[in-house]
């Protein structure tokens, strides 16, 4: 089955002079329980992506379907956040300045309509490695890496069957990102989860994904499985240069 | 005398559980070098960098010896000298850089009015300046951007953003935290160039606080590796990979590697007794 079909998708933000045209014509099918990952130049449309899929841009065409169900416009029902999940590329702007940890979790497990909210904040914490002793602080008094492990938990806290991940790490040092990485695989294993991960780093992107497709300008060059990334085999110009920039790196 | 001498500095703030130290006196100077900061997660590296500018917002604390600039301690500066030094001298720029950036002015507006603080022209000038200086850090298309608003760009966009904005008053020292994080390799090797060509050339010093342990290895002088508030080890960049702390090298083996494939990547293990061990000092 498929969980994600998106086609022929143009996502444009402005108009007239100011008209940005930040996706064009992509396509792309991830099955559920597979993990694909949205690799490519910075300001290609890898977020845009996302944000179409979850209503945060409000003009696109084309087709966008979750779990066999086609969207449309903006609006996204109750139905469709307990499916579907994002994790933001930026966690300080995604976290409330004034709710504490403790809120946050709270609020959005109220929101899915749980009751037993005190042990499950206290299970999500520990999820994502971050102690009880975080549980009352601001987003302000924990570093980069906290707040985003933060947001990944507020993220699981509805059980969603897609996670969409934008630089789920890229604030993160490499052995929270181990953890972090280390926890999406288990949870995929124990909830068949599916994943649409943006990363910049492709060793992340070939450690996670089954495949991914490479962006650039606004359009999917192309859709390689996670196996023609570690051999270092790219059709595309341009993915041939990214390849052989991270391989120098 | 170094560019930069930092001496026994802490930085301490009072919570519910009493007082946390994110950083237990750690001293380190400061070339016209490239100064890497490495190390996991809330070790304090952030810190130590706001620390030097006095950016540590209440109730938090600052305390240290001395941080000299060119032999000023910067502690006996007031509020107003030292927002001088931050305005001209030593530019910092921040983990999360849309968050430094206004959100209710466009982009150029914020680069034009930092461009004409430190330079006395017109600001048709300014303008000029505002899109080569986009264009330096690789931006598409400059004239849109100039128009555009924060929240309108993509993550490695604001970063590049943010970069730009803060050579403007060509500082003596940068302090770059995660400048790069969320770039694809070529544009992050576009901005590297830019810092690198400012060190040789003009002979500014860099602090480049980052998680990206090949990157820092391969770009950078000096490393200081971070753990606990503390620096735990100090090495010459190129050398990284043969560190001999148990937590360096464990951070290296926690990266995947395209060549490696595995199911679950390796988890640092920590010891109770790397938290105890001493500040190594990472002055040369
Ligand atoms: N709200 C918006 N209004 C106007 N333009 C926007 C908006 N959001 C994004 N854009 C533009 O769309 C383009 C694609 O942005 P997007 O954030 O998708 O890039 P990205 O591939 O995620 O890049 P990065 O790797 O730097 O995060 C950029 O040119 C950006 O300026
Ligand atoms: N206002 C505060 N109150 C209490 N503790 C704080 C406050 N601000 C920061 N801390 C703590 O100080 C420690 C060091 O934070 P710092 O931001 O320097 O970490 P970092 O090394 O930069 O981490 P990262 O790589 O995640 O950005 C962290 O454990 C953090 O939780
Ligand atoms: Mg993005
Ligand atoms: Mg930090």
């Amino acid at each position: 089955m498929t969980a994600l079909t998106i086609k022929n998708l143009n996502v444009w933000f402005g108009a007239h002079h100011d008209r940005v045209d930040a996706v064009r014509g992509a396509n792309f099918e991830v099955q559920v329980g597979e993990s694909f990952g949205l690799v490519g130049e910075s300001g290609s449309g890898k977020s845009t992506i996302l944000k179409a899929i979850t209503g945060l841009a409000p003009t696109w065409s084309g087709d966008i379907s979750v779990e066999g169900t086609p969207l449309s416009g903006a609006k996204r029902d109750r139905a469709f956040y307990k499916t579907v999940q994002m994790v933001f590329q930026d966690p300080y702007a995604s976290l409330h300045p004034r709710h504490t940890v403790d809120q946050v979790l709270s609020e959005t497990l109220q929101l899915h309509g749980f009751k037993d909210i005190d042990t499950r904040v206290v299970k999500l914490l520990d999820d994502v490695g971050l102690g009880g002793k975080f549980r009352f602080r601001y987003p302000h008094q924990i570093s980069g890496g906290q707040r985003q492990r933060v947001a990944v938990a507020r993220a699981l806290a509805g059980e969603p069957d897609i996670l969409l991940l934008d630089e789920p790490t890229s604030a993160l040092d490499v052995s929270v990102q181990a953890e972090i990485l280390n926890l999406l695989t288990d949870l995929r294993d124990e909830h068949k989860l599916t994943y649409l991960m943006v990363s910049h780093d492709l060793p992340v992107i070939g450690h996670m994904c089954d495949r991914l497709a490479v962006m650039k300008d606004g359009e999917i060059v192309e859709v390689m499985d996670s196996e023609d990334l570690r051999q270092g085999t790219a059709k595309h110009d341009y993915s041939r240069s990214l390849l052989a920039a991270s391989a120098a790196a | 005398m170094s560019l930069l001498e930092v001496e026994n500095l802490w930085v301490r703030f009072p919570t519910r559980q009493g007082i946390f130290d994110a950083v237990r006196g750690v001293s380190f100077n400061l070339e016209r070098e490239r100064l890497g900061i490495v190390g996991e997660s809330g070790s304090g590296k952030s810190m130590t960098g706001r620390a030097i500018l006095r950016l540590i917002r209440k109730p938090g604390i600052v305390e240290a010896d001395s941080i000299k600039l060119e032999g000023q301690n910067l502690l006996d500066l007031s509020e107003p000298e030292m927002r001088e030094v931050r305005g001209q001298k030593i530019s910092m720029v921040m983990q999360d850089p849309k968050f430094s950036l206004n959100p209710v002015m466009t982009i150029g507006d914020q680069i034009m009015e930092a461009y004409l603080l430190h330079n006395n022209t017109s600001k048709a000038q300014a303008r000029v300046k505002a899109i080569e200086m986009l264009e330096a850090v690789s931006i598409r298309d400059p004239e849109r951007v100039m128009r555009a608003y924060p929240h309108e760009m993509s993550g490695g966009m604001g970063q590049r953003i943010m970069i730009a904005m803060m050579l403007i008053p060509d500082p003596q020292i940068l302090i770059a935290d995660e400048p790069t994080s969320a770039l694809d390799v070529s544009v992050q090797r576009q901005v590297l160039d830019i810092m690198d060509g400012l060190v040789k050339k003009r002979g500014m010093g860099l602090i480049f606080i980052s998680h990206d342990l090949n990157l820092v290895s391969e770009f950078c002088d000096r490393v200081l590796i971070m753990y606990a508030g503390r620096i735990v080890e100090v090495c010459d960049a190129d050398k990284l990979h043969e560190a001999k702390h148990p937590y360096t090298q464990g951070l290296l083996n926690s990266l995947p590697r395209l060549d490696q494939p595995k199911k679950y990547l390796e988890v640092l293990q920590r010891d109770e007794a790397w938290t105890k061990e001493d500040s190594v000092r990472g002055t040369r």
